[in-house]
């Protein structure tokens, strides 16, 4: 009971270092693409846009959230269901429409905050399942050598 | 009929590279305890397992149709589309992953792919 509880916690804290990670990453992308003026299409133009983004710092921050967004998503899938992180991962939608408002102040239509609360009630949905529904493949591996180990053993004292 | 065979890329690419780098995560094993040093060597090791290696252009695949049918259709036709990645990903947990997938569950997954689709259209 207490590990499945543990499991549960260190999944929720996964998943919301993946949301803050993927929200703040692609913020700081596109605050430094913005800041780098439109891309041409021309050798020139890439070759300019290029060194650009490789002296930004708001890119590279963005890069870094960004690894850092691949990196609990590959943790968390370590131990936890695909089919429970990737809607929990949704949140990231309702997390960019609450700073849309409270941070750009913006003026959000009633559909989008409709699909906010749908995406809030099925995250939530989703969060009442149990995280792990499946043994992991090096489980499953060590718990098939265990009772090989365990036939030999007996075999040998027959 | 062009547009049909990318959207069947973007959706299985996706699908399928995360369905495979979430595959060779958990054939690696989680790291013993979540401090900066042993997640990072886990990192490692997911980076030299094949079915990482494979997700990965998968992944690349359909983010490239993505980017071709953004400047084919509008973002309110691709969208759409894109967000049955939620059901098929649910069917590839159940059928490849043998992941119980519950009512609770499924309900919720369809209630993601819905409210996605409304807050990207917004």
């Amino acid at each position: 009971m207490a590990s499945e509880r543990r499991l549960r916690i260190k999944t929720l804290v996964m998943v919301f270092s993946m949301v803050v990670c993927a929200n703040v990453g692609d913020l700081m992308l596109k605050r430094g693409m913005s800041a780098a003026g439109a891309v041409q299409f021309t050798g020139n133009g890439l070759g300019h846009a290029l060194a650009l983004m490789m002296s930004s710092a708001t890119i590279w921050i963005g890069i870094i959230f960004l690894l850092g967004f691949m990196a609990s998503q590959m943790t968390v899938m370590s131990w936890a269901d695909y089919s429970y992180v990737m809607p929990a991962g949704a949140f990231g939608y309702a997390l960019q429409t609450l700073m849309a408002v409270v941070i750009l102040h913006e003026t959000v239509s009633l559909r989008r905050w409709i699909g906010v609360l749908l995406i809030c009630v099925g995250v939530v949905l989703v969060g009442q399942t149990k995280p792990r529904t499946t043994a992991s493949p090096v489980q499953v591996t060590q718990e098939n050598s265990g009772t090989k180990a365990e036939a030999e053993k007996v075999a040998a004292s027959c | 009929m062009l547009t049909v065979l990318l959207l069947i890329v973007l959706i299985c690419g996706s699908t399928g590279g995360e369905i495979a780098i979430s595959y060779g995560a958990k054939s690696t094993g989680e790291p013993a305890r979540l401090r900066p040093f042993e997640v990072l060597v886990f990192i490692g090791r997911v980076m030299r397992n094949g079915w990482f290696l494979l997700g990965i252009p998968l992944m690349a695949l359909s983010f490239f149709a993505l980017l071709i049918l953004f400047s084919w259709h509008p973002l309110s036709f691709v969208i759409p589309v894109s967000a049955l990645s939620y059901v098929t990903g649910a069917l590839g947990a159940k059928y490849i992953l043998k992941e119980e997938v519950s009512g609770a569950r499924w309900a919720g997954i369809l209630l993601v792919c819905v409210g996605a689709v409304l807050v990207t259209l917004g």
